[in-house]
């Protein structure tokens, strides 16, 4: 089994955390400090390896950013946190539970302790906004109905869009159909957040919004955050704590102030965008010359 | 380098005849593989089936979906099929005399196999599209693992009531069409053709069985109803989260839901109608 990569980078950081900092957790940290650990996880995709001997950890209350270039994993991992996809090998805990040996059931009832942004909204498209953030209430509460309105129009009003309640999900904007969705995920007041990739296809009035609303989010209901993106300024103006992870490993974690000290040549690339460094421009391909010389016509 | 070459070469025609056969026995381990997995969600499927009596409601709005909704395009189809019936049966009836037989030849043709098929034909193709490329659109915008994180499971919510609904729809389009169809077979035979009207009615009703033909008519809608509304939401969920994956299995769901009923339509047909 071969691990597809990318160029190359620095020595990864093996497992425990380089330094103890409001997003981080003691590797010896008890079970209330620590609300999602991850020990030894290995996961392919196919021939691919995603995932080799990761570990890593998200401390309850934290914003923890999980930042890397496109195609390295960082929604894969939102999805083995979440019980979407399960490891080839490792342990993966939340709360306490291992999601990776849940049955469905068990699976389910933490689920509805998470919430999660999806890239696209996921909203429901037959659906208002306002039956959209009342979904995940009326199929697990057992609420009356003017109950659930009061419940929505909080939820909306936390997010901007009391006044969209009426609007179908084709009528919204990106940004707005974002919101929605988050306003979906905090309905039945979860203990933690995934967000996959908030940001992407944003502009910038937009972009303000969600990275505020996160933050806001984050502390006014005492929630933990994991936000998975590549943009890197917006993230890390509200993460407590970042993980930087390529080719398959953690390749830089601490804090924001940390990570912007990191001297490694890997990361400085990818915090400042470099297009050219340890990661190089080129796929891995064959010369160039002998590709031009061969015949054929693929 | 004689001998290198002379390895190469029969390496070379080895490949030639075994690639072909690793390619077969590659197909053959995928569709067995679909056909695992098929088997694997209907079994989710009815797991869930106690979904739909607790909320009736979902189960209502895929009947109208799948059902009402087809009812013009099997009403007008059941209407041009037995007036069709009706040309082609007088023709041939009249040349042995037995014009009046008419109503039999339309009424039985119609109950015992144009019905169920052409209407399970219709009901893939309209609705069975509809719900493959749904069910596909669904996974493709992340729609169904929404539900997923929210903690409901997709397919005993959004799967199972639209399979009950293609159930209970389907035997009651086939008899609509097979009723419309008797119709168009009247305007034409008695109307147009001369036929006469008494024997057109008697001689149907006297030779017609209920429970040999019409019931038998309908467990075939039933049965046909099951096949394609599983191949329609097992396509839709397996498909490739693409807007060419939803496009090429929207295809094979209507292929394989014409096939797959033909082929039933032959078996069912021995077994209900064989000595």
């Amino acid at each position: 089994m071969t691990a597809v990569t990318v160029g190359s980078g620095p020595a990864p950081v093996s497992g425990a955390l380089t330094d103890q900092a409001p997003g981080a957790c003691a590797a010896d940290a008890a079970e209330s400090e620590c609300l999602v650990r991850i020990r030894g996880l290995r996961f392919s995709h196919g021939p691919r390896v995603i995932f080799d001997d990761v570990d890593l950890d998200i401390r309850r209350g934290s914003v923890t950013a999980v930042m890397g270039p496109s195609g390295t994993g960082k929604t894969t991992l939102l999805k083995l946190i979440s019980g979407q996809l399960r490891p080839d090998a490792g342990t993966i805990e939340v709360d306490g539970e291992p999601v990776h040996a849940l049955r469905q059931s068990a699976l389910f009832e933490l689920r509805r302790r998470m919430g999660m942004l999806f890239q696209s909204g996921a909203l429901l498209t037959d659906l208002s906004v306002f039956d959209n953030v009342a979904y995940p209430l009326r199929e697990h509460l057992r609420l009356s109905p003017p109950v659930v309105r009061k419940l929505v129009l909080l939820k909306l009003e936390a997010v901007g869009l009391r006044g969209a309640r009426d609007l179908m999900p084709n009528e919204l904007s990106g940004g707005m159909a974002r919101r929605v969705a988050l306003a979906r995920a905090i309905a039945l007041d979860p203990m933690m957040i995934l967000y996959d990739e908030p940001f992407t296809g944003q502009d910038p009035i937009s972009m303000g919004v969600l990275v505020s609303l996160i933050r806001q989010l984050n502390d006014a209901s005492r929630l933990t955050s994991i936000v998975v993106s590549h943009d890197v300024r917006e993230t890390a103006s509200i993460a407590d704590y970042i993980y930087v992870i390529s080719n398959g490993r953690v390749m830089a974690a601490g804090t924001p102030a940390t990570i912007a000290a990191e001297r490694s040549e890997w990361v400085r690339q990818f915090m400042d965008g470099l297009p050219d460094g340890p990661v190089h421009f080129h796929y891995p391909a064959p010369d160039l010359a002998a590709d031009l010389l061969t015949r054929g016509v693929g | 380098m004689a001998f290198k070459a002379l390895r190469r070469g029969a390496r070379a025609v080895a490949n030639a005849v075994l690639d072909p056969v690793a390619e077969l026995g590659r197909s053959g381990l995928k569709a067995l593989a679909g056909l695992g997995r098929a088997h694997l969600l209907l079994l989710h499927i009815l797991a869930g089936s106690a979904e739909v009596l607790w909320r009736p409601r979902l189960l209502l709005a895929q009947v109208f979906n799948v059902g009402v909704l087809s009812v013009l395009i099997v009403a007008v189809s059941g209407l041009f099929v037995g007036m069709v019936l009706a040309l082609q049966g007088f023709y041939v009836l009249s040349q042995f005399g037995a014009e009046e037989s008419l109503g039999v030849m339309v009424a039985a043709s119609l109950v015992r196999e144009l019905g169920p098929v052409v209407t399970a034909l219709l009901v893939a193709g309209r609705a069975g599209s509809a719900l493959t490329a749904e069910i596909g659109l669904m996974k493709a915008t992340e729609q169904l693992a929404g539900l997923e994180m929210m903690a409901v499971d997709p397919v005993r919510r959004i799967l199972t009531p639209r399979f009950y609904g293609g159930l209970i729809a389907m035997p009651l389009l086939v008899a609509l069409f097979s009723a419309v169809g008797v119709l168009g077979g009247y305007f034409v035979g008695v109307g147009l053709l001369g036929v006469d009207d008494g024997a057109f009615w008697s001689q149907m009703q006297s030779k017609v069985d209920f429970r040999e033909d019409v019931v038998n008519g309908v467990i075939k809608g039933l049965v046909f109803g099951v096949v394609v509304t599983w191949i329609a939401l097992f396509q839709g969920h397996d498909s490739t989260p693409t807007s060419a994956g939803v496009s090429r299995a929207t295809t094979r769901a209507v292929v394989h839901a014409a096939l797959a009923v033909l082929a039933l339509d032959f078996v069912l047909t021995a077994l209900m109608f064989g000595n």
